[in-house]
């Protein structure tokens, strides 16, 4: 008799597992197309690039556009800038945010200075070395928009929401955010047009 | 339903007679009406009506307002203007929603104080307590995504600022934000599902509201003196309790009454003064406002967000210990979720003997100081992020966190409570006399 239950027991135990089992599994089934429609969308996620023409813009000057979304500076850096730029290199030892965040650099660990940030120079283009830096004009802490011109502590941005300052090469000095702003994939395509994407 | 002795629904007629053998609905809602109520209650406990009139006046203008309004990116704001200018009486229903979002915080604050300072979250009201928070979540989360449906510049870039909160977290944040978004910033895609969370919430709300009320019909009312209602008998119920309705509900309608008399004129004469006037310009991807600042009920958790910055000791130290994973940004993060957290924990946290803080002379003078400290936190977060309100939002932060893991665990041992009443009866004929002992039926 007792052979026969534990006979019928673990048959049992076999069916009980495989229920459960098989509802786990139809379960995640239809669960998981209800959370994967909430991820970008095929046409959102077309890798946009556009190109930007910036012959109009003047040394000292910022252009913003609107790239996948969201904001992107490009700031033709007067000689002044580029300087104080490279005397800023030497606070880099003590800047929450060492690495140059570069997506144009293979190296990650590249160190943040100035040189490693900018957009290098057409070739045949009368531009100073560093006029050009390029950058997401989306604040490292929660994604607003920094002010900029000169704006904040470092005479870089400013982000007015939670009070980041940002210095002349786009490297968090003091503030919440915990990274410099991020340099997307940029070139120069010809001495007046940069390709961003 | 109550666990307190009381009368129970005798249908009469045969129609009731033969519905309630059926489904027992009238046994229920006469049950759920005339729940024996402790008679001492003051006038902080009038909330719950208050709530329950702006969840149902949300749900009513919400479901009207969605019949004008259009989810894209490039009608929403023009559609909200079209339901202010062109729909007939549009403009004040829109307004009684903004402002009827207003006076819900107003009364889930008043209500949530009520429950700390008379000790409502201690046993056996702990699951009351726990449900309560999750519906104040919900409102928060409701709140934030009905902001963000008129698509002006507070509504885009608050959306940017909340949802960058989630990209916060280490490794799985940018993902779980571009999932959240639906794109990897804010656009069509948050719009539309913001549109129907909104719309979503309050029903799961309302939900939680039922869960919320049957618990407490489960362990009784609590009381200003915090003194259990006396279950031996009925005739001793009687001496603690009065029904609640007709007592309470019209009492309840009288204080409600009185506050939307005052909601109304808010709605009629200053309709705007609670918002921000950036929201009346279209979200613009490229100018952020140059303050941004969150509606008024999030602004004490948001000064707490702010609080947290990277020279900040404690930052520091949890950076160091955690190899860096978590930052100023996280912490913030963590900060701000775990200030409501350490909220709901409060009936483990709090080891006094005593439920009501009227019994107890140093938790009053704490208690005081906490509200002091949520209205000085508010303050702060309207400010600008500098000093000195980095700092006093600092200082606001440290002792939000100090009076629920440090200050209500020490109070329980330290303190010297006075004596209770004995029971609610005493406290209700020290006030009104013992005349009133028998009250006419």
């Amino acid at each position: 008799m007792s052979h026969a239950d534990e006979h019928e027991g673990s048959r049992r135990d076999f069916i009980y597992y495989a229920t459960a089992g098989a509802g786990a599994v139809v379960t995640g089934a239809a669960v998981w197309p209800l959370v994967n429609q909430m991820n970008p969308s095929a046409d959102v996620q077309a890798l946009a690039s556009i190109r930007v023409d910036v012959s109009a813009v003047a040394p000292g000057a910022q252009l913003t556009v609107l790239w996948q979304g969201k904001p992107v500076f490009v700031r033709y850096r007067t000689e002044a800038e580029i300087a104080l730029a490279s005397e800023q290199d030497a606070d880099l030892a003590t800047m929450p945010d060492q690495v140059a965040r570069n997506s144009n650099i293979d190296n990650e660990a590249a160190p943040g200075t100035d040189a490693n940030r900018t957009l290098p120079t057409p070739e045949g283009s009368d531009y100073p070395a560093g006029a050009w830096l390029v950058q997401m004009g989306v604040c490292t802490h929660l994604g607003c928009v920094p002010l900029g011109d000169g704006a904040g502590d470092y005479h870089g941005w400013f982000c007015p929401c939670h009070g980041s300052h940002y210095d002349v090469s786009g490297r968090i000095r003091k503030g919440p955010a915990p990274e410099n702003l991020p340099i997307p994939v940029a070139e120069f395509v010809d001495a007046t047009t940069i390709q961003l994407g | 339903m109550s666990g307190i002795p009381h009368d129970h629904y005798e249908p009469q007629s045969r129609l009731a007679k033969w519905l309630e053998s059926r489904l027992p609905v009238i046994g229920l809602i006469h049950g759920t009406l005339m729940i024996p109520t402790p008679k001492n209650l003051n006038w902080m406990w009038i909330w719950g009506i208050v709530l329950a009139f702006c969840l149902a006046l949300q749900i009513a203008t919400g479901i009207v307002l969605v019949m004008h309004y259009t989810p894209h990116v490039d009608m929403a704001f023009a559609s909200v203007e079209h339901i202010m200018r062109d729909v007939n009486g549009g403009h004040m229903i829109r307004y009684f929603h903004m402002n009827g979002a207003s006076l819900f915080f107003v009364a889930v604050y008043a209500h949530i104080f009520r429950g700390l300072y008379y000790g409502s979250y201690k046993a056996p009201r702990e699951v009351t307590w726990i449900i309560g928070m999750l519906i104040y979540l919900m409102m928060m989360g409701a709140g934030f995504m009905g902001y963000v449906l008129p698509w002006g510049q507070m509504s885009f870039h608050g959306t940017a600022v909340i949802t960058g909160l989630f990209g916060a977290i280490p490794f799985v944040g940018e993902s779980l934000q571009t999932w959240l978004l639906g794109a990897s910033a804010v656009g069509q895609p948050a719009l539309n599902r913001f549109f129907s969370l909104h719309y979503l919430l309050p029903f799961v709300i309302a939900g939680l509201v039922i869960v919320h009320i049957w618990a407490f019909h489960s362990t009784g009312n609590n009381n200003p003196t915090g003194v259990e209602v006396r279950r031996g008998s009925k005739a001793e119920v009687e001496k603690d309790t009065l029904p609640f309705w007709p007592y309470f509900v019209i009492k309840d309608l009288f204080a409600l009454s009185v506050i939307l008399t005052i909601f109304v004129a808010v709605v009629g004469f200053m309709p705007n003064y609670l918002g921000h006037p950036d929201n009346y310009i279209e979200a613009n991807a490229l100018v952020t406002p140059s303050h941004i600042v969150p509606e008024w009920y999030y602004l004490p958790f948001y000064a707490i967000l702010r609080a947290f910055t990277s020279e900040v000791w404690v930052v520091m130290f949890a950076e160091w210990i955690s190899f860096g994973i978590i930052d100023a940004k996280f912490f913030g993060v963590m900060a701000m979720f775990g200030a409501i957290a350490v909220m709901a924990l409060a009936p483990w946290l709090d080891t006094s003997s005593v439920r009501s803080g009227r019994y107890r002379p140093m938790f009053k003078w704490w208690f005081a100081l906490l509200v002091i400290d949520f209205i000085v936190l508010m303050w702060c977060g309207a400010m600008p992020a500098e000093e000195p309100y980095a700092t006093i939002a600092l200082i606001g932060a440290t002792y939000w966190f100090a009076y629920f893991l440090v200050i209500l665990p020490l109070l329980g041992v330290i303190e010297k409570p006075d004596t209770p009443p004995a029971t609610i009866e005493d406290d209700f004929n020290a006030h009104y006399g013992a005349s009133a002992d028998t009250p006419a039926e």
